[in-house]
């Protein structure tokens, strides 16, 4: 056994990561205008929002679960915000409630998939559907403004705001990534995430209670979801009925894109992370190099293509 | 008799067909729904010329409901209705309403919304190219004609994406000193304004001027526009609550509006030709009008 730096062995378990590397400097040779320190925390700030969806549709994904209703979760949670922050609620308030909102509604699809034996795809599918309803019956239909109070100033800076020169959706997205990862790598939640996705029954029979891992892990969903919600809300200044719509399908992208397996118990939370700025750098450098709106959807379908069968092959050499 | 039976048909039919204002003909206006604005002040155009031309006009409400729509249809149709004028809930859903006017050989006027089926004589609603052009020709008067221009377009493939992008191109494409440095979708979707224009943004150190595609871009771009301290004027289009309060506190320099009422008040106007035998367009484009401050 040699401890000495192995080529081979790097590149194939890092490909999300060169990919990453490979499409910034291929951008950055094409538009001077790519990598300065502003449009790479425009990018950041931007990528920030899927990030934090995609890293709670990593803990589902890691059991074996999918999770579609993200994107109205997020709607719901961004219009109640927006309302109470619009009624002049105090921020912690209003922040905490939204995120127990978004909690409770995740929680509610994942009870359905624990106790009724429903699948995944089909519970959550229910769950986007009717959360999306209710989005529309509480706004009306209607953009909800956060209003003209102090306390609205406030809000704006979660989404618009700096620390120390970084902004602060990123900072957010940054403690989340921080938390997550010490869930997933040191806690017994993390362990159960694994196990149950790696085989349900092993798991059951090992004395593991999978239906309340399950039904938490898709209240972190709901409630990362919500995260999101306020963040949006908060950059817009502004709550918008259709917010988030097709969001599943970029934080699905961003975990698969990532190297965690859709079949679960094998995957990365750094992994979620790269890929959400893969697709976060994507979008970025097809706007700066003016792409027509007709090319940017194949562009986009061609590199997660090539991004995920490279990863796949690399997965089947190194078994 | 059989014969001073017949002639007094012809002259009612004569008399009928030339001045309808004797015979106070009934038309029927089912709308989408009078739940919104804009609807409301199409109704009130189509009751102005309704009484303005000597019809009596029925409006029935959909409520955003295509069986409430159907229901609605049905019910006109039993009665003595001359013409259906239709702002369809959904142009699929709308198909069998029209078809069973059709059956009644009553005629149909679309108005606003068009149908994907069943005859229909024409079709009212906005001139989304005549609206693109009406921006080109603001940002020319407003920069006396040199400026850098982003375009932010609305869903890729949709009629109004299509329509309002070929306007406004050929406006701008006729002046030499107006450029667009930058043309991106973002699919008539507030956030996605906001994204799209930080991004070109980053990528284009000179721009004097946005046209979004709608309201909802527009008002995301500047918030973008904000947040990055830079001087851009935004010109958005629809004429929604919140970008007239934009244009009212000087944050959007102007929006392109639907004249909701004249939609409806040519919607009776192409009623009375259709019923005096007068050849009419498949498609009556309604004029666009520039709110600002």
């Amino acid at each position: 056994m040699t401890r000495s730096f192995d080529f081979r062995t790097f590149v194939m378990e890092n490909i999300p990561l060169i990919g990453l590397i490979v499409l910034m400097a291929a951008v950055s040779l094409y538009s001077p205008n790519f990598l300065t320190v502003d449009n790479l925390l425009n990018i950041l700030r931007q990528t920030s929002i899927n990030a934090i969806i995609a890293m709670g549709m990593t803990f589902v994904i890691l059991t074996a679960g999918i999770d579609l209703s993200v994107g109205s979760i997020l709607a719901f949670a961004g219009a109640v915000c927006a309302s109470m922050i619009a009624a002049d609620t105090p921020l912690i308030v209003a922040l905490l409630t939204t995120l127990v909102i978004g909690a409770a509604l995740g929680a509610a699809s994942g009870s359905i998939i624990a106790f009724f034996g429903v699948q995944a795809f089909i519970a959550t599918l229910v769950g986007m559907t009717m959360v999306r309803g209710l989005v529309l019956v509480y706004t009306d239909g209607r953009p909800i403004s956060t209003g003209d109070f102090d306390v609205a100033n406030s809000f704006y800076e979660v989404g618009g705001g700096y620390i120390a020169g970084i902004p602060i959706p990123v900072v957010i997205a940054g403690v989340v990534f921080l938390a997550c990862w010490y869930v997933l790598n040191y806690t017994r939640l993390g362990r159960y995430v694994y196990a149950i996705g790696g085989n349900e029954q092993v798991a059951q029979l090992a004395g593991v209670n999978v239906s309340r891992v399950k039904v938490i892990v898709y209240a972190i969903s709901g409630a990362l979801s919500a995260l999101a919600g306020i963040i949006l809300t908060a950059r817009l200044e502004s709550a918008q009925p259709t917010a988030g719509l097709a969001y599943e399908l970029d934080a699905i992208a961003a975990v698969v894109l990532g190297g965690t397996s859709l079949a679960g118990g094998r995957g990365r939370i750094t992994g979620t992370l790269i890929g959400a700025l893969i697709i976060g750098v994507l979008n970025n450098a097809l706007n700066i190099m003016d792409v027509s709106s007709y090319y940017q959807m194949i562009a986009k379908g061609a590199v997660i293509l090539l991004a995920v069968v490279l990863d796949g092959r690399s997965k089947a050499t190194s078994k | 008799m059989k014969k001073l039976f017949g002639l007094a048909t012809a002259t009612a039919m004569l008399l009928g067909s030339t001045a309808p204002s004797f015979a106070a003909d009934t038309l029927a206006l089912v709308v989408s729904t009078l739940n919104n604005p804009f609807f409301v002040t199409l109704k009130e155009g189509a009751e102005g010329k309704a009484s303005e031309l000597g019809y009596e006009l029925l409006v029935l409400d959909s409520q955003n409901d295509p069986a409430k729509e159907l229901a609605a249809v049905e019910d006109v149709l039993n009665k003595d209705v001359k013409l259906l004028m239709i702002n369809p809930t959904d142009s699929d859903a709308v198909r069998s309403a029209i078809r069973a006017a059709n059956r009644k050989d009553v005629p149909v006027v679309t108005l606003d919304r068009g149908a994907s089926g069943g005859e229909v004589v024409s079709h009212v609603a906005s001139d989304n190219v005549q609206g693109g052009e009406m921006a080109a020709e603001l940002v020319n008067s407003t920069f006396e004609g040199t400026a850098k221009v982003v375009e932010l377009q609305g869903v890729p493939g949709t009629s109004a994406a299509r329509d309002r992008g070929e306007g406004f191109n050929k406006g701008i494409d006729a002046v030499e000193g107006l450029s667009i440095v930058a043309s991106q979708a973002a699919d008539f979707d507030r956030t996605k304004g906001l994204n799209v224009m930080e991004n070109i943004l980053q990528a284009q150190p000179e721009i004097d001027v946005v046209f979004a595609h709608n309201d909802e871009m527009a008002l995301g771009a500047i918030k973008a526009i904000e947040a990055a301290k830079r001087d851009i004027l935004v010109i958005g289009f629809d004429g929604t609550d919140d970008a007239v309060a934009a244009v009212n506190d000087g944050t959007m320099l102007a929006t392109v509006a639907q004249q909701a009422g004249m939609i409806g008040a040519l919607g009776v106007e192409t009623a009375d030709k259709i019923l005096k035998g007068e050849a009419v367009p498949e498609y009556t484009p309604v004029p666009l009008k520039l709110i600002q401050k």
